[in-house]
């Protein structure tokens, strides 16, 4: 008896334990009309993560299990010498991007899960390599995340370049809530800037810090899976998974901290929580969080002329709903939510062509441009 | 408010029993006990974001694990989605799914171990070990 009392003790501990969250400001909706609609460009696709477009129109998809597709007049070719990828969890293949100046130096982008150097496991990589008659030549390694690790969780990783011409990609925490995000002598929970040639750059924000992995740009993120520039400020956006609730969108600023675990919208995945406070001085608070979660992929800020209505628009993946979610803005706030083509798959990659078009990646499906009904 | 959390404080004690009282059938040398401890190691790495903490799922998103009738009746097909991803419609406990869920990207004997987890947590019970060669076995 003694004992069922003591349980049912610890159980009303519990309850009070779970935490309560307040969701977010602005919900989802299910567009009133909707001008466009979906077409399928490249079907039988696994998990394409992410995708790029040379100039001749011809597109390069990263499938996570570690071919690199080269599609062109309609067929698909595999790409060849690509460095052994490391695929468990979450990693695998993932992001491909283009230099600015490709059409005149070639160099192509790729990060990918790597169980390069010490210890079990894998952690995230950045090269760049050219393409030459469908194969990858000239591979440099420009950044290795140590420790690896057989952690599944939080690899990032997306590539983008601001006009200046530093290239920013990130790297997730590697399921070590506790150690990687709050530390810059740690690789992991960042978001790293690079010159194009992997160097790093005289003025990023901790190359006099001792002990600093000197490519960290901003740290405190969690899984950010969508990076992309903002074409009408030139500044670098970012959006990250929270767990249970707590995705966030942020505007990257040059070595600030984003909080992650000290400050947070989310909870546990059991209910729990593990931070009281959502905001504290030194960190920043997002631009928009998103509770309950929709597991963020792919990030685009639309100023192309093909959809004038959508002008400055946010448009992001959610793999965990199946579909687009559209974030109209005003004075950098979010004002309305809706939810595009509901049901189409879990939306991993969104990208603006450069004539334009809008192109999402859904796993298990393909690739699909958005067109006008 | 007050009759609830007793009501659900009652039954979190008499999951506390059960749970003891399944722990005391086995010894720590029983290898079914022990694939189920390393099993819930990968559990919280590669299925807890989706499927949480109890295996509960997310409502029309996630299937849930708990409970399900899904993974008791179909052996081979849940080794075959944890092994190869799993796409399509799926009926879980009365509720259809439609989803897909990418190959988690486990070796053989962590499939086994996470099988056997699942199989024997949240009200689902399967005694009959999941092994590595079983799962081996399983082709595309």
């Amino acid at each position: 008896m003694k004992n069922s009392l003591l349980s049912i003790f610890f159980s009303a501990l519990f309850f009070l334990a779970c935490a309560q969250q307040t969701p977010s400001k602005v919900k989802a909706e299910t567009p009133e009309n909707l001008n466009y609609t979906t077409e399928l460009v490249v079907p039988d696709m696994i998990i394409p993560w992410g995708m790029t477009f040379l100039p001749d129109g011809s597109m390069l998809i990263t499938e996570k299990s570690g071919e690199l597709i080269h599609f062109k007049n309609g067929k698909k070719t595999m790409v060849t010498g690509l460095p052994d990828v490391y695929v468990r969890g979450q990693g695998g293949l993932m992001d491909i991007a283009t230099h600015p100046n490709y059409e005149n130096n070639g160099w192509l982008y790729i990060t990918y899960a790597s169980s390069e150097g010490e210890g079990d496991g894998g952690n995230t990589a950045l090269i760049r390599a050219k393409l030459e008659n469908d194969a990858l030549v000239s591979i440099e390694k420009l950044y290795k995340a140590a420790p690896n690790t057989k952690k599944g969780q939080h690899f990032g990783s997306r590539i983008v370049f601001d006009n200046d011409g530093y290239l920013f990609f990130s790297i997730g925490e590697r399921g070590n809530r506790d150690e990687n995000p709050q530390d810059i002598t740690r690789d992991g929970g960042k978001i790293y800037r690079l010159n194009d040639d992997g160097s790093i750059p005289a003025d990023n924000p901790f190359v006099n810090e001792p002990g600093a992995k000197k490519a960290i740009y901003s740290y405190g993120h969690r899984n950010p899976q969508g990076l992309t520039k903002n074409p009408f400020t030139g500044e670098i956006w970012e959006h990250e998974h929270g767990p249970q609730g707590g995705d966030e969108i942020n505007i990257i600023q040059k070595g600030k901290n984003y909080g992650w675990p000290v400050i947070s919208y989310g909870i546990n995945y059991n209910g729990t929580s593990f931070t009281d406070i959502t905001e504290k001085e030194g960190m920043e608070q997002p631009l928009f969080y998103w509770v309950p979660s929709i597991a963020p992929n792919g990030f685009v800020i639309v100023d192309s002329e093909k959809y004038p209505d959508w002008k400055g628009n946010l448009l992001v993946g959610s793999l965990k709903f199946q579909y687009l979610e559209r974030l109209i803005l005003e004075n950098n706030e979010v004002v309305k939510r809706e939810k595009l083509f509901e049901g189409i798959g879990r939306v991993r990659d969104v990208v603006q062509a450069p004539d334009g078009t809008i192109y999402i990646s859904v796993e298990g499906k393909g690739i699909f441009k958005i067109v006008k009904k | 408010m007050k009759p609830i959390l007793l009501s659900s404080a009652i039954l979190i004690c008499f999951a506390f029993f059960y749970l003891n009282f399944e722990g005391d059938q086995y010894t720590s040398q029983d290898p079914l006990q022990e694939s189920i401890k390393r099993g819930a190691d990968i559990y919280t790495d590669f299925c807890m974001n989706c499927h949480l903490a109890s295996g509960e799922g997310v409502a029309n998103v996630y299937p849930p694990l708990a409970n399900s009738d899904y993974l008791m009746k179909n052996r081979k097909e849940s080794i075959h989605g944890l092994k190869y991803g799993q796409q399509g419609e799926i009926v879980v406990n009365g509720k259809t799914y439609n989803n897909f869920m990418p190959p988690p990207g486990l070796g053989d004997d962590e499939i086994a171990d996470v099988m056997n987890y699942i199989n024997n947590s949240w009200g689902n019970k399967n005694t009959e070990m999941v092994t590595e060669a079983e799962v081996a076995s399983i082709k595309k």
